[in-house]
């Protein structure tokens, strides 16, 4: 046990103190302060937790705590997409009073999806999807005079409360089994145990995780949050809370024996993911509604990789990078629709592409990714994802995931023909500012470049990605 | 070489995305970039060795995702060169071809450049993921240039046709996982593909099989996958209506050569009979229904299905045995390559015969026509040498292809030749009538202030009529080319 393996986790928990107290002390027009504190504390967790990709993987802290390629990709990923989030904060959330204390709940959230990701421990796990709870709902409600953001906020709660009773639930009936929540001594402990009592876990465990995922049944707050929370919570909120509680449904389902059903489960909650949100995204005249329903369905994609994580030697890999390139493509449309200052009614998208060029062709490609398109990196994902379920015998759910993609393609079609074919509007389109391009130019990066060099996340977790 | 001829065109599209340069500009850069790969091409002809024993020349490999067997691999064998070259040609003459840009030159012809590059990157790929991310970028290009430049019904055609193929190229997708799979370790190296014929045997090649043929059969398209294809050939702009019918189609033939053909000897021949019948009545099928169009560029549209089922004709009868009757079935798959240049050279010149029509009269429906042979001379000479090639003249190189296609196809499924021959008559027949109206008998008034072909015009269509008839009176250099490809091709498979 050595503090050094916790260490990016310190880091961002200190951060996020520091960005409070920043926040707390200096005057309003100086709030922005605390987001440059914010993105220092995000640079140091990725530096630190990037200095530990070379330590040999192993279950640190008692056992809690694996440190493996997930646990690397996940952290780095999140504080490179919460990021994102602040600086676009900057100018969507400036004339905010509380504008400073924002950022400390970004680092809190981002601490709690990494906790998720890394845990090893049922009980972990329940501290990290807590943090990230508490603090989503009061990002996805941070427009105080905003009925459509306290609306969502709302229904965030709400869901995520009944959510999290039942991943309570699921863990307690799970330790009455196994007497033990400890991933690595699980195992042994499971073939013992009551199968009755197992049931319940097995049936509270996903359910509770498919709220942090927006999977069905738990994915209800997905369109509402995409569509009225501050436009940087959105896009954190679909994205973050994603990675960690993926890679931690992952973790579970690698731990149960194969002779189980949770495969199969995992694999009709992945189906009916995808099918429902790409069904509810078709008639969506609403962006950002749209992308909301758009990341329900992709939530489905993952957990296919979720699925054949028992099956098959590729699915871990194939789930880390498909979380990245998901992730990064989001997150750029998402900081589009910020920094056109929020216009997201499709109408309002016609002829973008000869007013405003560069932000239409940005969003294209973000598009574009999250379909698949090479050699954008949603195609790497995809790719990988599906190469792990056919590998894994799930062929099937690959060739529901094949007309998936299809039909995605028709409502995300509807967003770029809008930008392309339509007549442009008399008025001028005006933008945000320079910091919410700086977040377009970074994430539209990231998905170009991450399609020509998938291979590094692909590689770095190839000998023994998931703990234990 | 390859990949300069790949990477230049794309260069060249980012760099007009770049410049603000005007109309003129823009396409005489567009058409200076696209000498870049014919030369390259050119050079590549001459570097390449048609008596070697090694298939596939001029390879180039770099890594891409190697954990999981993915690389930037490329080179030619003789099949995969002589398609090059028709691409290389016809995107010269439609980028130098006058076209109605709608006062966008610069994406116009950036995407034109665009899809060059994908094509020729497709065409020479040696991996399978390589050749699927230039599939799939074929019809990002194609969806704006038919839906930004298209006629009134376009942006629905364009859904259509992108949505269709997307289908297609995902179970293709899924088809080469399946392939890649049986590999060990994992890799989607074709030339390893090929030398191992992972899936001889498996109990699930045939579906596989049925998912790559699925695939490249929407593509190419074979009846009844075809659907897509006249809304996209009507609604696109003529210049991008060449280059659909020239070159994107040749895709979906040309994959069924290079992978379920190479990769998969064994279950193809299983199911080569039913291609061969899917074949046939893609030629019947397509060439009634092109008798019975009234619209110009709606009845070539059609003879594109019929032509690309001579060429899946071939296909089938090359793959058709595992043993025996080698030189027909070497007939057959030479016969089915060149009909892809052919095809390319004439129903690229057909398309942008219309693109001609239209930009002067706006109209494509031939009964508004007659008897402009004499007041537009040249445009009907174009006109007549294109229609006498598609419809397989001799001395042309439509005849060259169609015949060794059927004297290959005879001697593995004479039942499936003889039925195809009948299409040879209505293709005969449908263009004789569409001469026959639109430019003989009585010449209404209307037209007699239509202007004949100009310099630019005649440029483009010239090279691509006079390469049909070159290669028809001297096909020889290009048939020696092509039979070292076919026959490496169909001898290492045995």
């Amino acid at each position: 046990m050595r503090i050094g393996h916790v260490l990016p986790q310190i880091v961002l928990l200190v951060g996020a103190a520091t960005t409070l107290v920043v926040a707390l002390v200096l005057p309003r027009r100086r709030q922005s302060w605390s987001g440059a504190v914010a993105l220092a504390a995000l640079a140091g967790t990725a530096g630190a937790q990037l200095s530990l990709v070379a330590t040999s993987d192993q279950l640190t802290f008692d056992l809690l705590w694996a440190l493996d390629a997930s646990t690397h990709v996940a952290s780095i990923l999140v504080c490179a997409i919460t990021a994102v989030a602040v600086l676009l904060a900057r100018e969507w959330m400036v004339t905010d009073p509380r504008f400073g204390e924002y950022h400390a709940l970004l680092l809190l959230g981002a601490l709690g999806a990494i906790v998720m990701a890394g845990a090893a421990d049922a009980n972990e796990l329940v501290v990290g999807v807590t943090l990230s709870s508490v603090t989503g709902y009061t990002l996805a409600a941070y427009h105080r005079r905003s009925a459509l953001s306290v609306e969502a906020g709302m229904g965030y709660f709400l869901i995520g409360g009944l959510s999290n009773i039942v991943l309570l639930v699921g863990v307690v009936l799970l330790f009455a089994a196994a007497g033990t929540t400890l991933y690595a001594d699980l195992p042994g402990s499971l073939a013992a145990a009551d199968p009755w009592l197992l049931a319940g876990a097995a049936v509270g465990l996903p359910v509770g995780l498919a709220f942090k995922v927006g999977a069905v049944p738990g994915h209800g707050w997905v369109p509402d949050v995409a569509q009225g929370a501050p436009l940087p919570s959105a896009a954190f909120l679909t994205v973050v809370p994603k990675v960690g509680g993926v890679l931690a449904l992952a973790r579970l389902v690698d731990l149960v024996p194969a002779s189980s059903r949770a495969t199969t489960a995992v694999a009709v909650l992945a189906a009916l993911s995808m099918t429902l949100g790409n069904l509810a995204a078709l008639r969506q005249e609403d962006v950002r509604r749209l992308l909301g329903w758009s990341s329900v369905s992709q939530a489905g994609y993952a957990l296919m990789g979720v699925a054949a994580v028992q099956g098959s030697d590729q699915a871990v890999p194939a789930l880390l990078l498909f979380l990245v390139v998901y992730a990064v493509a989001n997150t750029a449309a998402f900081a589009v629709v910020g920094l056109l200052r929020g216009r997201t009614r499709l109408e309002d998208f016609a002829g973008l592409v000869s007013v405003r060029p560069w932000p239409a062709w940005a969003l294209t490609i973000a598009l574009l990714s999250l379909v698949g398109i090479p050699p954008l990196a949603g195609f790497a994902g995809k790719f990988a994802l599906f190469t792990a379920t056919i590998d894994a015998d799930l062929a099937w759910l690959a060739a529901l995931a094949v007309v998936n993609t299809v039909v995605s393609l028709f409502y995300y079609l509807r967003v770029i023909a809008a930008c392309h074919l339509r007549e442009p509007p008399a008025e001028t389109v005006a933008l945000l500012g320079r910091w919410s391009t700086a977040a377009v130019a970074l994430a539209v990066a990231g998905t170009v470049v991450l399609g020509l060099a998938g291979g590094v996340v692909l590689g770095t977790a190839q000998a023994r990605p998931l703990l234990p | 070489m390859l990949t300069t001829a790949v990477l230049a065109p794309l260069a060249g599209a980012l760099a007009l995305v770049g410049l603000r340069v005007g109309e003129r500009a823009a396409r005489w850069l567009a058409v200076a970039v696209s000498l870049v790969p014919l030369a390259a091409f050119l050079a590549a002809w001459a570097a390449f060795d048609s008596r070697s024993a090694e298939q596939f020349q001029l390879v180039t490999a770099v890594e891409w995702l190697p954990t999981v067997g993915v690389g930037y691999r490329v080179g030619v064998d003789g099949v995969a060169l002589a398609v090059v070259g028709v691409t290389t040609v016809l995107f010269t003459a439609v980028i130098a071809f006058p076209a109605d840009t709608r006062g966008r030159a610069r994406p116009w012809y950036a995407w034109l450049l665009f899809l060059e590059g994908v094509c020729l990157g497709l065409f020479v790929a040696l991996d399978l993921i390589v050749f699927y991310v230039f599939f799939d970028l074929s019809l990002v290009g194609m969806y704006f240039l038919i839906s930004r430049w298209g006629h009134a019904g376009a942006e629905a055609a364009a859904l259509k046709f992108f949505l269709y193929t997307l289908l297609g190229s995902l179970a293709l997708l899924i088809g080469m996982i399946g392939l890649a799979l049986a590999m060990d370790p994992i890799t989607f190296d074709m030339r390893e593909l090929i030398a191992a014929q992972p899936l001889a045997g498996a109990g699930h090649a045939v579906l596989v099989l049925v998912a790559l043929l699925l695939g490249l059969g929407i593509k190419t398209p074979v009846v009844p996958f075809h659907t897509w294809l006249p809304a996209a050939h009507v609604e696109a702009p003529a210049p991008a209506s060449a280059l659909l019918a020239g070159v994107l189609l040749k895709m979906g033939a040309f994959g069924m050569i290079r992978i379920p053909l190479a990769m998969m000897r064994e279950t193809f021949a299983a199911v080569a009979p039913v291609l061969g019948v899917v074949a046939v009545v893609s030629i019947l099928y397509g060439a009634f229904v092109a008798l019975g169009q009234g619209d110009i560029k709606r009845r070539i549209a059609y003879t594109s299905v019929t032509h690309m089922g001579y060429t899946v004709l071939g296909i089938a009868a090359a793959g058709g045995l595992l043993a025996g009757a080698e030189e027909a079935r070497a007939l057959a798959l030479t016969g089915a390559t060149i009909e892809m240049v052919a095809h390319g050279l004439i129903t690229g010149a057909l398309f942008l015969i219309t693109g001609s029509l239209w930009e002067r009269t706006a109209d494509y429906a031939m009964d508004a026509y007659g008897g402009l042979a004499d007041r537009v001379p040249r445009l009907t000479a174009a006109t007549v040498v294109a229609a006498f090639a598609s419809l397989g003249l001799p001395g042309l190189v439509g005849f060259v292809a169609e015949f060794q296609i059927f004297v290959g196809a005879f001697a593995v499924y004479p039942v499936l030749a003889a039925v195809g021959l009948l299409g040879v008559l209505v293709t005969a027949a449908l263009f004789l009538q569409l001469l026959q109206r639109v430019f003989l008998g009585e010449r209404s008034g209307y037209w007699d202030g239509l202007r004949d072909l100009d310099a630019a015009e005649q440029g483009s269509l010239g090279v691509l009529l006079a390469l049909t008839v070159v290669l028809g009176v001297a096909p020889a250099p290009l048939l020696d080319v092509v039979d070292a490809g076919s026959t490496l091709l169909l001898g290492a498979a045995g």
